[in-house]
């Protein structure tokens, strides 16, 4: 079973349905002792950094998290799942987050960001599709084709202060990090629920990392 | 490089897709969510669901085929059409949906705008205008008007002013449709594609006109649009996402190939 966490920040049936699509068991979650016998955990989410620190931490799911990425057990980030993994952020803050990937999370911002000479500038947040590019394979960006694009939301992104934090780059004014991953973890700032096939490649990718550690 | 998109739109009524998909044969040419499918594997980047349906089991229903899209097709969705409140987007959202489009419920009050940016975040707020060119404005000082209810009703709202107040409101795209170039597959009406685009920081997709990939590709770069939305896909042919994108793509526009 792979169990998703819901601590109210955003929808979290499109994540489901797509687990499912590529053959998982998903279950949502919204406290700790229902993860008991799950063997992966995912994180997604939408909204502000601060508000889902918060609500992280009143659903007691912070300690769950930290010591299930700390056992090197199956884990997905998505989004704010991503970022909340980071030490902090620079929205509405700086705000302190689990502190598993050294670094921070900060905003798109710059002269790229504004309009210039008839140029309306690079928007924020950015939304839509871009091309992503695996800088360090792991198990679930295999199979991948060159030139792949995923699905973004988001207007800020994070900053590993140790560059082998960093799986997957993207480009936006900014190389940035598009997704870290270490072992068994793996985290997106892209959402792969909703990127098409790309993105179902790689939660079966997930689905497949989770079946072979539990030995089935 | 964030790619240009290319959109595909279904009017669904009643839970049944309105407006001939003739082409599409060999599938359930009148189920939006078959057809849905059906774009997805032909390279569109996201969908609109316009439920054009003036009921509440209308309603209902939309948000029935809005939670079978969201368990079959893993791209970004709109539902548009009939979305008054807050808890309309909600109910939206719920299903699946990432964004949700609103028109008459805006013009009527704007607040709501800001009611679900607050609540849901501006990236899920489309504001979707209905606009007609002002027959007597100077031909130097084009002037548009905001129509509502299917755009049967003017607002003497001017759209280049409500356009920016959508955007300081909580708005995070605004769906431009022209009704004067609605249907005619003349192509859109880049004067008006251009002044909003200029005029705003968040995306516009323009709908209304097309009936050619360059029409899509004018779009994009004259027009300043970020996405092109493509109401009556059956009036261009089978591989007609496919013949757009290359086209696009073959003149610089970023864009996602079919399949990535």
């Amino acid at each position: 079973m792979i169990a998703i966490i819901d601590y109210g920040m955003g929808n979290l049936r499109s994540v489901e349905k797509a687990l499912e699509r590529v053959g998982g068991r998903p279950r949502i979650i919204t406290g700790p002792e229902e993860a008991s016998g799950a063997e992966a955990l995912v994180l997604p989410g939408v909204g502000a950094f601060g508000q889902a620190m918060d609500r992280l931490q009143e659903a007691g799911m912070d300690a769950l998290v930290k010591s299930w990425i700390a056992e090197d057990r199956p884990f997905l980030g998505i989004c704010l799942g991503l970022q909340l993994l980071f030490s902090e952020s620079e929205e509405f803050g700086p705000v302190k987050g689990l502190g598993i990937v050294p670094g921070r999370v900060v905003r798109f911002s710059g002269p790229a960001y504004e309009p210039h000479d008839g140029d309306p500038g690079l928007k924020v947040p950015h939304m839509g599709w871009n091309q992503i590019k695996v800088v360090r394979p792991h198990p679930v960006t295999e199979g991948l084709p060159e030139g792949a694009m995923t699905y973004f939301v988001h207007s800020f992104y994070v900053a590993p202060e140790e560059s082998e934090w960093t799986a997957v780059t993207s480009d936006h004014g900014v190389e940035f990090t598009a997704a870290v991953a270490r072992g068994n973890m793996f985290a997106s700032q892209f959402h792969p629920e909703k990127s098409g096939e790309v993105g179902l490649t790689m939660l079966a990718n997930f689905v497949k990392l989770v079946e072979e550690r539990s030995g089935r | 490089m964030l790619a240009k998109r290319i959109i595909t739109c279904l009017d669904v009524d009643r839970g049944r897709v309105v407006k001939g998909y003739k082409f599409f044969d060999h599938v359930d040419a009148g189920d939006p969510v078959e057809l849905a499918k059906r774009y997805n594997e032909e390279g569109a980047d996201e969908l609109v669901f316009l439920d054009i349906t003036a009921s509440h089991e209308g309603r209902d229903i939309m948000l029935e085929v809005a939670s079978r899209t969201a368990e079959e097709v893993f791209i970004p969705f709109t539902v548009g059409g009939g979305i008054r409140t807050v808890d309309d987007f909600r109910a939206v959202l719920k299903t699946g949906a990432d964004k949700v489009g609103v028109t008459s419920a805006a013009i009527k009050r704007p607040e709501v705008l800001t009611e679900a940016a607050e609540r849901f975040g501006s990236q899920c707020v489309v504001l979707s205008m209905d606009v007609k060119r002002v027959a007597d404005a100077p031909p130097d000082k084009p002037r548009w008007e905001c129509y509502i209810h299917g755009g049967r009703i003017p607002t003497g709202v001017d759209a280049l002013e409500w356009a920016v107040k959508g955007e300081s409101l909580g708005a995070g795209e605004i769906l431009l449709n022209s009704i004067d170039a609605d249907g005619t597959r003349e192509g859109y009406d880049l004067e008006l594609v251009r002044t909003i685009a200029d005029a705003v920081r968040i995306p516009v997709i323009a709908s209304g006109g097309a009936g050619s990939p360059e029409h899509i590709y004018q779009a994009l770069t004259e027009g300043r649009a970020e996405a092109a939305l493509i109401a009556s896909v059956a009036h261009f042919g089978d591989g007609v996402i496919a013949d757009i994108k290359r086209y696009c793509a073959e003149r610089g526009v970023p864009i996602r190939p079919v399949g990535m």
